[in-house]
């Protein structure tokens, strides 16, 4: 690899375009500085969702009315819910890292489309602010969970609208990332690089932009739809007027399933990423890593029927969405033995994002395994809408997700500041994290099989005892991110100057200095062997 | 900031990005077409005898319409290939012309259902049954957002007429043009789709 730090060149960061002060950043085209702009909302946004959580949990530490009552109640887990997945989880990996990293680890100047890519944010921004103003307008918050079930989104008094168009705009930033990461990997990958030979986080943001692009319409739509029944009871989903509920079902999960993809595939590309420099070896099974993501996000397509098993479907559809969800459990376990065959005899390095790594296979197995048990249909009787599906989801998609989404964080940190962080702090702040996290959502699935039903304010005397130890958690999780945010932003000024390739990592990114310079690489580098050219 | 990449032309990835792009537009209507056969399924007589008020003969002559702007738009790539700037021009301005008439077509077709107070919401659909009031919703949605998305194809075409018009677009560069020839081909092809299933099939 060809060693450029000799000469540093201007950074992205240090770059003076045509704009000034802030017009600098967000009026950007340069995919680096988009994808900090996106790093800096989704973690406001996080910010707020977290925060809320917290103060839901608050309310479930005692039985009956403890800070809020049931109407606030409502709104705050509608609230968190559209926050977190349509503004966090969602877009979280693939327009931040993928942003800054997709490029840099094809050998490409920017993505396909640059001016897309910022406009892809102001709808993103507009998509917030849309969902926030709802909360302040009309006739109260949005109460319906943020699934807008039908019949109830169109009949509440809750102030729909904004929030429905909200999460339609946050739809239309997210296909247009996928459309561009799409065309970015057909036509952008540096001379040399093959589809085998791109690293595993540029796959799943392959696989990740057409599930954007192919699921996203559908709720579009639908919303659309749903709109259209508050404005003019055209009544395609009201019961009285001939329509059917379970119409909107359908074409909800027929796009929130494979939205779990969305949230999930990237998380496992960086994961695969920093198991493979850690470990100082190839990853294992390289070709049955891609063909696992492409599996899941196929069969993804097929399975949301598993969130509606008692909504009323017939015996034949319960049974086929029963198989193909636990067929999605195939490739997901593939993905599991590869990343620990690859640390098998490799020589690791105990640095913090190999922690994270590691935390994240813990909680995804865990939430993995609990989603089989979600996926067979007797079992699922018992469980549905409970406290349990609520473990389950939190383990996967704020365990999956948000786990890969912090240990990515902590991988390319170096890569994106130019600095090192405090590595004792990370992993202070990662192990409250991690036992915070357990300490939330385990008691949560205990609390499910014994019938908590979720979206209550109030319970039954008998949960207190579980209800007091996951509120417990909550703090510790919360004081654990407040550490690893705080320490990642007091790093910024205090630690030390970063090295061009710090964990000594093979991927491109690495062979450039830290942070990037605006225009990626001085010369069009050449692949000639693939990703993890480890010996 | 402007970078070098800004600058940079790739004529094949702006078309891929059209394609792709395209897709999500049949997605929308793939949707709404599911929606449409469930109910037509559960709804059949009704929606046989709605199907019957519609004129098939406007219907016709919108479709008529929209193949001949579907041609004229494409014909006005080949005139830009040819480095006929004039011939471009005027071939542009047939299409834009044509989307109008279809426009003023459906304005009239439309008004004359508001005048039988026949839109979603009014009582005397509500007293005609669920049947109607679904096909005429159904009607109405679909209708309207493909009028919609020849709107937007209008203004797609306008500017990049204008940008004929200041040379921006020729004969070495006119990508853009294929992409919004490539979007009035889908609109086009949406409603051959809507056509058969609100006004043939009764």
């Amino acid at each position: 690899m060809i060693d450029q730090e000799s000469i540093q060149e201007p950074s992205y960061l240090e770059y003076k375009g045509k704009h000034k002060g802030i017009f600098a950043w967000i009026l950007s085209t340069d995919h680096k500085r988009i994808g900090m702009l996106y790093l800096f909302s989704i973690l406001t946004m996080f910010s707020i969702g977290a925060t809320i959580g917290l103060l839901m949990k608050f309310e479930l530490i005692a039985p009956g009315k403890t800070i809020m009552g049931p109407q606030t109640y409502n709104a705050f887990f509608t609230l968190h819910g559209i926050i977190m997945i349509f503004t966090v989880v969602i877009p979280g990996l693939p327009a931040v890292f993928g942003n800054f990293l997709l490029p840099l680890m094809i050998g490409a100047k920017d993505v396909a489309f640059p001016r897309l890519n910022l406009l892809s944010w102001y709808f993103y921004v507009t998509g917030v602010s849309l969902v926030i103003i709802s909360q302040f307008t009309g006739q109260g918050p949005p109460d319906t969970g943020w699934t807008f079930y039908a019949p109830y989104s169109f009949r509440t008094a809750g102030n729909m609208l904004p929030a429905v168009f909200g999460a339609f705009v946050l739809g239309f930033s997210s296909v247009l990332t996928g459309l561009n990461f799409l065309v970015t990997i057909h036509r952008m990958r540096a001379p040399g690089m093959t589809w085998l030979r791109m690293p595993l986080f540029p796959w799943t943001l392959y696989a990740t932009g057409w599930v954007q692009l192919l699921a996203t319409p559908i709720i579009g739509i639908t919303l659309l739809l749903v709109a259209a029944e508050r404005i003019l009871h055209i009544g395609f989903f009201d019961p009285t007027l001939g329509g059917d509920p379970l119409l909107y079902q359908h074409l909800f999960w027929t796009y929130s399933h494979p939205a779990v993809y969305i949230m999930i595939l990237p998380a496992m590309g960086a994961i695969s990423e920093i198991i493979s420099t850690f470990s100082h070896k190839v990853i294992f099974g390289y070709k049955f890593m891609i063909a696992s993501v492409v599996a899941i996000a196929f069969v993804g397509y097929f399975v949301w029927g598993h969130h509606m098993f008692t909504s009323g479907m017939s015996g034949t559809a319960l049974y086929s969405f029963s198989l193909l969800t636990f067929l999605v459990a195939i490739p997901s376990a593939v993905k599991v033995f590869n990343w620990i065959a690859t640390m098998y005899k490799g020589s690791i390095d105990l640095q913090t994002p190999f922690y994270w790594a590691i935390a994240f296979i813990f909680v995804f197995m865990i939430g993995g395994f609990s989603g089989l048990i979600l996926g067979s249909l007797a079992t699922n009787i018992h469980l549905h809408a409970t406290h349990f599906v609520l473990a389950h989801f939190h383990f996967i998609v704020f365990g999956g997700t948000g786990f890969a989404f912090f240990g990515a964080m902590h991988y390319w940190y170096p890569k994106i500041t130019g600095r090192m962080y405090d590595s004792k702090w990370a992993n202070t702040g990662l192990l409250l994290f991690f036992v915070g996290f357990i300490t939330l959502y385990g008691p949560m699935f205990y609390l499910g099989m014994k019938g908590m039903p979720r979206r209550y304010y109030d319970y039954d005397e008998i949960f207190h005892a579980g209800n007091i130890v996951s509120s417990i958690g909550s703090w510790v999780l919360y004081s654990g991110a407040a550490i690893i945010i705080i320490n990642l932003f007091y790093s910024l000024k205090t630690g030390s100057r970063a090295q061009a390739d710090p964990w000594g990592g093979k991927t491109l990114e690495w062979t450039i200095q830290s942070p990037p310079p605006v225009e990626n690489f001085k010369e069009q580098p050449v692949i000639t062997k693939g990703p993890y050219s480890y010996i | 900031m402007s970078t070098i990449t800004e600058n940079d032309r790739n004529d094949m990835s702006s078309k891929l990005g059209m394609w792709l792009f395209l897709f999500t537009e049949m997605l929308i209507f793939g949707c709404l077409f599911i929606v449409y056969s469930i109910y037509r399924y559960r709804n059949s007589t009704a929606f046989h005898l709605a199907a019957q008020e519609l004129s098939v003969f406007i219907g016709t002559i919108n479709t008529i319409i929209l193949l001949c702007s579907s041609c004229t738009i494409a014909m006005s790539v080949t005139a830009i290939r040819k480095k006929d700037k004039k011939m471009a021009l005027m071939l542009l301005g047939i299409t834009i012309f044509f989307g109008l008439c279809f426009l003023t077509n459906k304005y009239f077709e439309w008004g004359s259902h508001l005048r039988e107070h026949i839109y979603p919401g009014s009582k005397l659909l509500a007293l005609r049954g669920q049947g109607d009031v679904l096909f005429y919703g159904l009607y109405f949605f679909m209708t309207g957002l493909h009028a919609l998305h020849i709107i937007i194809g209008l203004v797609f075409i306008s500017i990049v007429t204008y940008s004929i018009l200041k040379d921006r677009i020729n004969s070495e560069n006119y990508v853009l043009l294929e992409n919004s020839g490539l979007y009035w081909h889908l609109v086009d092809l949406i409603w051959i789709f809507l056509f058969p299933l609100f006004y043939l099939i009764t």
